[in-house]
């Protein structure tokens, strides 16, 4: 049944280009922007437990990354995978700064990552064009086929960050990273090499959001560092995290999912309100929904309803 | 053989307190020594020390030969020590199977999860606790969330085990089990470092007692004549121990 139903959505989505329009694409394509965001953060905030606000350093620093490569005449499909390295590298080396931290004080460590990256990138003024924002080589093709061809990277990027999910899900490294979670001296003392699987998880965490970044550079075909480094960027995955389920791969999917879908819904009908009542619906969920949608038991809800 | 564990001269301070001072002793391969002394003599630090919770102040800790202190905590327990906690360690979320599962693969050598599993379930077999191997590590009782901490420990395949009051906490009945228990581990040819403050379970296991007084060795030897040393009566088991001994009940 569960497999039925992966099949069929899998094929939907291969298949939609072909049919939607414009919208529907984009739509699509952001959703699956979404979900390799969501499931990256789901690496170091889900599974290892360290509330990271980081996602938003890397995004930006993949996206610049691209542009400044592409910039500079390398291969636009070379310069996606800089992207996704340089947030790699640059991940590793924070994390073995920034996770001796733990809970709050590993949160607000990270916080402030994308802000000094942003004040970087706008006085850095001749690499990267500053607060002027940078403008990319644009695509010798038409709008349609641009559109469908950022669909289907984005699509395969998703599916790359799905299959890493469930590889560490399944491996020894996941066990590792739930065992630090509940524990962490107490998995320093099985044996667990609790800096380096850390450092890992964070560099999991970065590695798919610098490619998406590099993507998104290439998709719109201008950057500015407010836009990029979008704190938004941080907060949006650990909001689709926790409306799903932390710690599961269907999880962050389907809170990817749903978060698109509500913030699409309240955007269109509340133009002058929209974050305000995202904002509510937010606090709503949390409050009445902590531990995710995954969490429902749809038969009692069923049989609840019947009396 | 060396001794398998060797401390020399190890202190450690916090702040002005020096809770180790100048601590120094020889363990065999095989041998089960109890560690006495009263509250906040220094016990448990020494445990810490040894299993590189805390750094040296001073002095060197050997293994087998080899020099440890300064290692990290998972490259000792790598090496071949296990402890258990005072205040017990579970992975709570996980399953008790999963909890011990996870020593075998990271500490005991077990090279795939399906194979840790499959040892971490003798092991609870071991210590009669196969039949919560499903349940949530946080729904059992203190006794058997100690001999999960036990199960745990052994699933690393240690050939030195620090037990850290693994019968505070425990009835009449459990602690029999337990003295059960521990006895299998010395068969298996496991050396053993027992915290203990009831002496009854000290008298009956171990051959050699150490004796720690405000971070300080002040006795070493055989059980039954350490017991009679007036320095330890005085720190620690009272006139009123030696009294009993006297009459011949041995429990204190």
């Amino acid at each position: 049944m569960r497999r039925i139903l992966l099949l069929s959505a899998l094929v939907g989505i291969l298949l939609l280009p072909m049919v939607g329009n414009n919208y529907v694409i984009r739509l699509t394509t952001i959703m699956m922007l979404y979900c390799v965001l969501a499931l990256s953060w789901n690496f170091i905030g889900g599974l290892t437990g360290y509330p990271s606000f980081a996602t938003a350093a890397f995004f930006g620093l993949g996206a610049y990354t691209g542009a400044i490569c592409q910039g500079q005449g390398i291969p636009m499909y070379l310069a996606w995978i800089l992207g996704a390295l340089m947030a790699a590298v640059f991940a590793t080396g924070l994390g073995l700064a920034i996770l001796r931290l733990r809970g709050h004080y590993f949160a607000i460590a990270s916080l402030v990552v994308a802000d000094v990256l942003r004040e970087v990138v706008n006085s850095a003024t001749k690499l990267t064009g500053g607060g002027m924002g940078f403008n990319l080589p644009v695509l010798k093709m038409g709008v349609d086929a641009q559109a469908k061809l950022f669909y289907y990277l984005m699509f395969i990027l998703a599916i790359l960050t799905v299959g890493s999910a469930a590889y560490v899900n399944r491996h020894r490294l996941g066990f590792g990273l739930r065992c630090i979670k509940q524990n962490e001296d107490g998995a320093n003392m099985i044996g667990i090499n609790a800096t380096i699987y850390k450092t890992i998880a964070f560099t999991l965490s970065a590695v798919f959001v610098g490619w998406a970044g590099a993507f998104y550079a290439s998709w719109v075909n201008y950057i500015e560092p407010g836009d990029v480094f979008d704190i938004l960027f941080s907060v949006k995955p650990i909001i689709m995290v926790l409306l799903g389920r932390a710690g599961t791969i269907s999880g962050p999917i389907i809170g990817a999912v749903v978060f698109l879908f509500m913030e699409e819904l309240v955007w269109r009908n509340f133009l002058t309100f929209h974050a305000g009542v995202l904002g509510l619906i937010v606090v709503a969920l949390i409050f009445y929904l902590p531990e995710g949608v995954l969490a429902l038991n749809f038969r009692h809800l069923l049989i609840w309803r019947k009396n | 053989m060396g001794p398998i564990l060797q401390l020399k001269g190890v202190s450690r301070q916090f702040g002005g307190l020096l809770a180790l001072n100048d601590v120094s002793f020889d363990m065999q391969p095989g041998e089960i020594v109890g560690l006495i002394g009263p509250n906040g003599a220094g016990k448990t630090t020494l445990v810490n020390t040894v299993t590189a919770v805390y750094s040296l102040t001073k002095g060197k800790i050997f293994f087998e030969g080899k020099r440890i202190d300064g290692m990290k905590p998972h490259e000792i327990s790598r090496m071949g020590i296990a402890r258990t906690f005072q205040i017990v360690q579970p992975f709570p979320k996980m399953t008790v199977l999963e909890n011990v599962a996870a020593g075998a693969l990271f500490a005991g050598g077990a090279k795939t999860l399906a194979k840790a599993k499959e040892q971490a379930m003798e092991h609870l077999r071991f210590v009669r606790l196969a039949d919560f191997a499903q349940s949530l590590a946080s729904a059992l009782t203190l006794a058997d969330r100690k001999r999960l901490e036990l199960a745990k420990s052994l699933a690393m395949n240690p050939r030195l085990l620090l037990l850290d009051e693994v019968n505070a906490g425990l009835s009449n009945v459990e602690i029999n089990r337990a003295l059960e228990l521990i006895r299998s581990l010395v068969e298996r040819g496991i050396t053993i470092l027992l915290i203990e403050h009831l002496m009854k379970v000290v008298l009956a296991l171990c051959s050699r007692v150490i004796v720690l007084h405000h971070g300080q060795l002040i006795a070493e030897g055989m059980s039954s004549e350490v017991v009679r040393d007036p320095r330890v009566v005085e720190a620690y088991l009272g006139s009123r121990f030696t009294k009993r001994q006297q009459k011949g009940k041995g429990y204190a």
